[in-house]
Formats: C-alpha cells, sequence, structure tokens
C-alpha cells in the first residue's frame, strides 16, 4: 500500500532459543494511532525491540518496510534519524551525563541527518523548555542526570518530553502507562496527543484499556502468542476490558490484521 | 552483530602523537656506572651538593640492583629490564639553554605545534588566538632530557614566581633547590626513585612566595623522542604561605616497537595556607593492540602539606603508557591541611595500571578525599591500590574514599586494593566501592535517540568520570574529555 508508514510482515523474531513473534503482519498509515493489547508474555515489548532495533532480538524471518524501505537492516541510531521513536517501558540511567546535555546531543544528531543546522545551548533550551511544560516537567529535572533518581513517573515523562523534541514520524509507546497515576497519566497522555498530527503514526502498546481514554486510537490489535489474533476499532479495547482476553483463544479470528 | 564484538572494535584505536622528531642529538653512552651520574651533572655544570646526591643515589641504586630490589608488589607483568641497555641521557643539538624562544630550533617548535602546544606567547594585542588550547598558560616544554623552553618567564617574574627548568633552577636559585630537593621523596625512597635521584636530568622547577596567587596555569609539556633512552625528569614546586598555584602536565611519545621507561618524581611542599593543585593528563604510548611497545610509566609523586591549613590536591587523568606503576600522595602534616586525589585511569588492549594513592595523616583535624575512576576495556587489566594511614595524633582526621571501576567488554579486569592504618580512636575512614559493566541497555537508549556507538560509549565514560573531570582546570578538562573519546574509539570511520 503507497501510503503506509510501516509494514510488518510476517514478522518473526526470537530472544536467545526462544521463539517469541510468530509472523506479525500490521499496517500503520501516516496520520494513525495503533493500539496493541495482549497478555503477558504475548511479545508485545518484542515487537517494540525489534523495530527499534535492539541487538538482544533476532528476527529469523519477515520484513518490516519504512516508508517503503528496509528498516531491519539499518543500525537502532539510523532508524531513530530516519524518524523513529521508542519511549521505553523501563528507561535506563545514564549518572554524570545531564539529560539537558544529553537531549541536546539527540536532537543536534537527528537535526544534522535531517540537513538542519544544530541548535546551539540558548536555542535548545528555550525550546527544551516550551516543550517540558507540556508534560510538566520540572525544570531541576532536566538538569539532573538522565533518569537518575528519577521516580517512575518521571522516567516516563522524560521519555515523552524526549519524543515532543525529537518529533519523530513514528513513536512506539512500550506500556508508557505502567506505574503512572492517574494525574500523570493524562499529563503523559497529553503530551503525547500533542505530537499526533496529518504525517506522524503512533503505536501504543499497553496492558491496559485506561491509557486509550485519553490517548484514543483509531485501530486496536490483540496479540496474543506472537501473532496478532484480532483487531478492531476503539471500543475493542473496552470489550477486552470487561471480557478479558480467554474468548478470543476460542473464537476464530475475524480475518487477522487489515492487509 | 553481537554486542561484544560491537564494543572490541570500538575500543580499538590509533595513538594520534607517535610521529618522531628527526633531530641531532647529543647523547650520552649506553648504560648506568658512576660515570654517567658524573657526566650528567657536568653537563648541568652543577654545584658539588648536588653531584654528592646524585652518587649517594646512584651507590644506593646498585646496591637495590645486586639485591634484586626492583618491586614485584604491583600488579603489572614485564620482563626484566636492562639498566645497562638504555641511554640516560640525549637532548636536541642546541645552544645551551635557549636565552629566547627565537632560538629554540623550528624543528622543535614544529614537533610542538604539531603536539598542539604552543611555545609562541599569546600576543594579546594581535587580536588573533591561533593557539585553541593552551592559550594563555606558561609552558615548559621537556624534550628528551632537557628543557628547550618556557614560556611567560618574565611575566611571572613580575610577581616574583620562579617557573624554569629545573636544570636553570639550580644555577639560579640553589638555595631553594636545596632546601627542598629530597625533602618530600628521598632519594632512597624507593627503586625508581633512587634511580631518578641519581640520573635525573631535566624536569621543572616552580617557587610561588608568600601571599602570591599564581595569575595563570603553569604547565609541562613532557615529550620522549629519542630511542632506548629512559626519560627521568625531576619536578619541584613549592608553594610559600598564603600563596597559590595550579600545574599541569602532559605527556607523548613516538610509537616505537621497544618499551621505553618513563621514571619520574615529582615533590611539592605547601607551606602554611598554600594551596597547589598539580593535574596531569597522560597519554605516553600505550603500546599497540598487541601489546607490543609502550611507555613503562614508573612514577612517585608526593605532595607534604607542610604547613597549617595547606592544601595539596592531585587530579590525573590516565589513558596512556604501557604499564602505569604511579601513587600520587600526600603527607599530611600541619594541622587542618587537606588532601585530595581524583583519578582517571583507562586501560585497553593489553595496557596494565596499577595507581592509586596515599593519605598520611599527621597533624589534627586534616582530612583527605580519594576518587578513584578505573575504566578497563579490551584485555586491560587495573587495580587500584590506596593507603590511608591515621597516626597518632591526627585527632579529628577524616577520609572518605571512592573507588568505581567500569568494564568495558568481558576480557577486560577491575581490581581494588585499599589499606587502612588507623592509630587514632578519633577518626573517620569510610570506603566505598563500585564496579559496574557498560551496559547494553546503556549503549542502545542513547542509539536509539540517534547517537552513534562512538558518541554513547564517550559520553557514558565521561559521566562515569564527571566527578574527576571537574577538578581540572577548565582548558584542559575539554582536552580530557576528547581524550577520553578518542582512547575508545574504533579505528572504522
Amino acid at each position: 500500500m503507497s501510503d503506509a508508514l510501516i509494514e510488518i510482515k510476517g514478522l518473526h523474531a526470537r530472544a536467545g532459543d526462544a521463539e517469541i513473534l510468530r509472523g506479525v503482519d500490521l499496517v500503520i498509515r501516516a496520520g494513525e494511532v495503533h493500539a496493541i493489547m495482549g497478555p503477558n508474555g504475548s511479545g508485545k515489548s518484542t515487537l517494540a525491540g525489534v523495530l527499534a532495533g535492539r541487538p538482544a532480538f533476532e528476527v529469523t524471518r519477515g520484513q518490516v518496510l519504512f516508508d517503503g524501505k528496509d528498516l531491519l537492516g539499518l543500525a537502532p541510531e539510523e532508524r531513530a534519524r530516519a524518524g523513529l521513536f521508542l519511549a521505553f517501558q523501563y528507561p535506563v540511567e545514564i549518572p554524570g551525563v545531564g539529560n539537558n546535555y544529553f537531549m541536546k546531543a539527540a536532537l543536534n544528531a537527528i537535526r544534522t541527518h535531517r540537513g538542519q543546522e544544530p541548535l546551539d545551548a540558548m536555542e535548545f533550551l528555550a525550546l527544551a523548555r516550551e516543550k517540558a511544560k507540556l508534560v510538566e516537567m520540572p525544570e531541576d529535572l532536566m538538569a539532573r542526570s538522565v533518569n537518575e533518581g528519577f521516580s517512575g513517573g518521571e522516567k516516563k515523562r522524560n521519555e515523552v518530553l524526549q519524543m515532543l523534541l525529537l518529533e519523530p514520524r513514528f513513536a512506539v509507546l512500550d506500556e508508557t502507562d505502567s506505574g503512572l497515576d492517574i494525574d500523570a497519566l493524562r499529563t503523559v497522555a497529553g503530551g503525547v496527543n500533542a505530537l499526533r498530527g496529518p504525517g506522524r503514526a503512533l503505536l501504543v502498546i499497553t496492558h491496559y484499556q485506561r491509557l486509550l481514554d485519553y490517548i484514543v486510537p483509531d485501530f486496536v490489535h490483540v496479540l496474543s502468542e506472537g501473532r496478532i489474533v484480532h483487531s478492531g476499532g476503539k471500543e475493542l479495547a473496552h470489550e477486552l476490558e470487561a471480557r478479558g482476553y480467554g474468548w478470543l483463544e476460542k473464537e476464530p479470528p475475524p480475518g487477522g490484521a487489515r492487509a | 552483530m553481537s554486542s561484544a564484538t560491537d564494543l572490541e572494535r570500538l575500543t580499538s584505536r590509533e595513538y594520534q602523537y607517535g610521529f618522531s622528531t628527526d633531530i641531532e642529538e647529543d647523547r650520552i653512552p649506553k648504560g648506568l656506572s658512576e660515570e654517567t651520574v658524573r657526566l650528567i651533572s657536568q653537563k648541568k655544570q652543577e654545584p658539588e651538593w648536588l653531584l654528592a646526591f646524585r652518587l649517594k643515589a646512584y651507590r644506593r641504586f646498585v646496591e637495590l640492583l645486586a639485591e634484586e630490589r626492583e618491586p614485584t608488589w604491583a600488579m603489572v607483568d614485564y620482563p626484566k629490564i636492562d639498566y645497562q641497555e638504555m641511554y640516560y641521557y640525549a637532548a636536541p643539538r642546541q645552544k645551551a639553554g635557549p636565552a629566547s624562544l627565537e632560538e629554540v630550533d623550528p624543528e622543535l617548535l614544529r614537533t610542538y605545534a604539531k603536539l598542539g602546544i604552543p611555545l609562541q606567547e599569546q600576543k594579546i594585542l594581535a587580536g588573533v588566538q591561533e593557539q585553541k588550547i593552551l592559550a594563555g598558560v606558561a609552558v615548559d616544554a621537556v624534550f628528551d632530557s632537557v628543557s628547550v623552553a618556557t614560556t611567560y618567564k618574565k611575566e611571572l617574574e613580575k610577581h616574583g614566581i620562579v617557573f624554569c627548568s629545573f636544570s636553570e633552577a639550580v644555577q639560579r636559585r640553589p638555595e631553594l633547590v636545596e632546601k627542598w630537593l629530597g625533602s618530600v621523596v628521598p632519594y632512597s625512597d624507593n627503586f625508581f626513585a633512587t634511580l631518578n635521584s641519581a640520573v635525573f636530568s631535566d624536569g621543572s622547577f616552580v617557587y610561588v612566595p608568600k601571599g602570591v596567587r599564581c595569575p595563570m596555569e603553569l604547565s609541562t609539556y613532557f615529550r620522549i623522542n629519542a630511542t632506548e633512552t629512559g626519560q627521568f625528569e625531576r619536578t619541584l614546586i613549592v608553594a610559600d604561605a598564603g600563596s597559590y598555584v595550579s600545574y599541569l602536565e602532559g605527556c607523548t611519545a613516538p610509537k616505537r616497537d621497544e618499551n621505553q621507561l618513563h621514571a619520574a618524581v615529582v615533590e611539592l611542599v605547601a607551606l602554611d595556607d598554600a594551596e597547589i593543585k598539580y593535574s596531569t593528563v597522560q597519554n605516553w604510548y600505550p603500546g599497540d593492540k598487541d601489546g607490543k611497545g609502550g611507555i613503562y610509566n614508573f612514577v612517585t609523586k608526593r605532595g607534604r602539606c607542610l604547613g597549617r591549613r595547606s592544601k595539596i590536591s592531585w587530579t590525573q587523568v590516565e589513558t596512556g603508557s604501557a604499564i602505569t606503576w604511579k601513587y600520587p600522595s600526600c603527607i599530611l602534616q600541619g594541622d587542618d591541611s587537606i588532601g585530595a586525589f581524583y583519578s582517571v585511569a583507562l586501560t585497553n588492549h593489553r595496557q596494565q595500571a596499577d595507581t592509586g594513592t596515599k593519605m598520611i595523616h599527621i597533624g589534627r583535624n586534616t582530612k583527605s578525599t580519594i576518587v578513584s575512576k578505573g575504566i578497563a576495556a579490551g584485555q586491560g587489566r587495573q587495580a587500584y591500590r590506596g593507603l590511608v594511614k591515621i597516626g597518632p595524633k591526627a585527632h579529628g582526621a577524616r577520609n572518605h574514599s571512592q573507588c568505581d571501576s567500569l568494564l568495558i567488554g568481558d576480557r577486560c579486569s577491575a581490581h581494588t586494593f585499599p589499606y587502612l592504618e588507623v592509630k587514632n580512636a578519633g577518626a573517620t575512614v569510610e570506603h566505598e566501592a563500585t564496579t559496574s559493566k557498560i551496559g547494553e541497555d546503556q549503549l542502545f537508549y542513547c542509539r536509539q535517540r540517534g547517537l552513534s556507538e562512538e558518541d554513547a560509549v564517550s559520553m557514558i565514560v565521561n559521566g562515569f568520570c564527571k566527578e574527576v573531570l571537574r577538578e581540572l582546570p577548565m582548558e584542559f578538562a575539554v582536552e580530557a574529555q576528547n581524550l577520553l573519546g578518542l582512547s575508545l574509539e574504533g579505528a572504522v570511520g
């Protein structure tokens, strides 16, 4: 399909000896928000990791196209520079590296790739402050070491802040809602919604329907045992919340994922 | 694409300063004898007392050699050194002690320019700053066995500060040299210090008079160029009461397949309320990736806080040398004196480093801080070895030690040997140590944000060393950061 931003075809991947993805098919167009739900161990985070190029996973079969070009042959940093962003489920701490310094280096690496002038410190700070407001990120966290000593909620805000700064065309949010209270969830979702637009697409991975009340998806998919077993509109999330995942294993999938 | 091979590729590197300078040299014959010692002393037209100091040391060294007392306790391996198989004095042939910079051999000026060390004093009115680094810093340039130039001498003299080569100090201020030489590191201190005391050929001398705050950074740049030659320099810094000086040394050497010995002695003396900040960025040739060649850096550095409320801090960034054996120390003699040791040691390929410090608390309420950051990559091996000694009269003494190691890859190792000797019950001594591996997760996180692997490793390593790097004078902190990055940079473009 010509207007597909991301096209995943028959994707198989493993971690060590364990096969985790067993034929994922999914098409995401620019402007769309897709949600992936599924029980623990169904392969949600593996899918996020494979798309971003995490070295722990090995793709054994299948293909992913980003803007019609092969994605899987690219190094993680090349994918990032091409406009792919992953909001980590467990953001890592980098002691001694200032959060501002880190974000500026990342933004300038990406700007340089896009053929834009790198921002100087003043320009960067102005931009970072503006974006930080969207996720209510306190200024002192910007000056601290990357994620060091941040609470769970602060780490997630920091992920979304980085996403807003880097302005990816395709962002994968891996359980960005986990560990957030309802106020923080609303704030983080507000930040994510600020990025929605006709040129971009989001893939929201979540365990709970709660997040999808705030980031309303166009499509919801259920991942089970490494495959998408069911797809539907936003109401599917509510149905899953009410009925759990068990019924899907009994009923045949209605035609699988959209082709 | 496995992470282990990625890291391996990242940690292979090229040494930037490996060129050598083709220059006519004046050498004295190979080998060590009483004659060698007398020849060196004669070349420098030294007074009788200095020759006597050298000869005492020489006789002691002969005994130590006969008793096979070369230290073996450090965690380093190297083939036995034949002390008769090297040259003890090699100097570029030029007029004895050039009177001004214009008289320095242009080949030498070119060498230092190539190393990024300007020997032209900056012309402030010219409006053009050609020198990127070290602008406005006074430099003493030591080439093999002699000092070839010292900048900003006149400017410093206005403040009464003596900054010159050691040889020149012996001529100009013999009373100061005689008073303080060997007062911190006696000639009999240890095997390599004894050798140095016998054959040292040059180095830097600094005297800062009472109440003077030195208006610029002072530095010495050591360059080994001659083949099969040892470099034995001696640095002596005396900060008189209430004075302050910040001093930095840098070092490089050509790439050679043979190992070369660098056995220096540095003595610092701080009188009442004086402060000396001593920083080192050590980048001697580390040998190739298989461990061939490189400098043996066997150095004795010690500061004596003689006066009350005096302060000495050592900051070192050690990225070079095949083997490093070095323990910059503080003797905290004056009451309320303060000692500090901030260190980053990086070993890659087959480099070995056994480094640390000694904090000897003698006076009351003396304080010391130790922050050691070790980074091991490739098959590098390193040890932190530190002694904190609290004497019986050191009431209220305090020490805090922190030793962190970062491992890159899985073929390197890091070891910590803290020694504590506490003879005063009122003292407080704290020691913390951590070892971590550069995380696959950290690396991936950075790359997912668009940073290259090289930039990511460099960023993580620099973050790890931040507490030490921030102690460096501004001009050198940037250099040190670049050096740490370079030392881990892959050969691939």
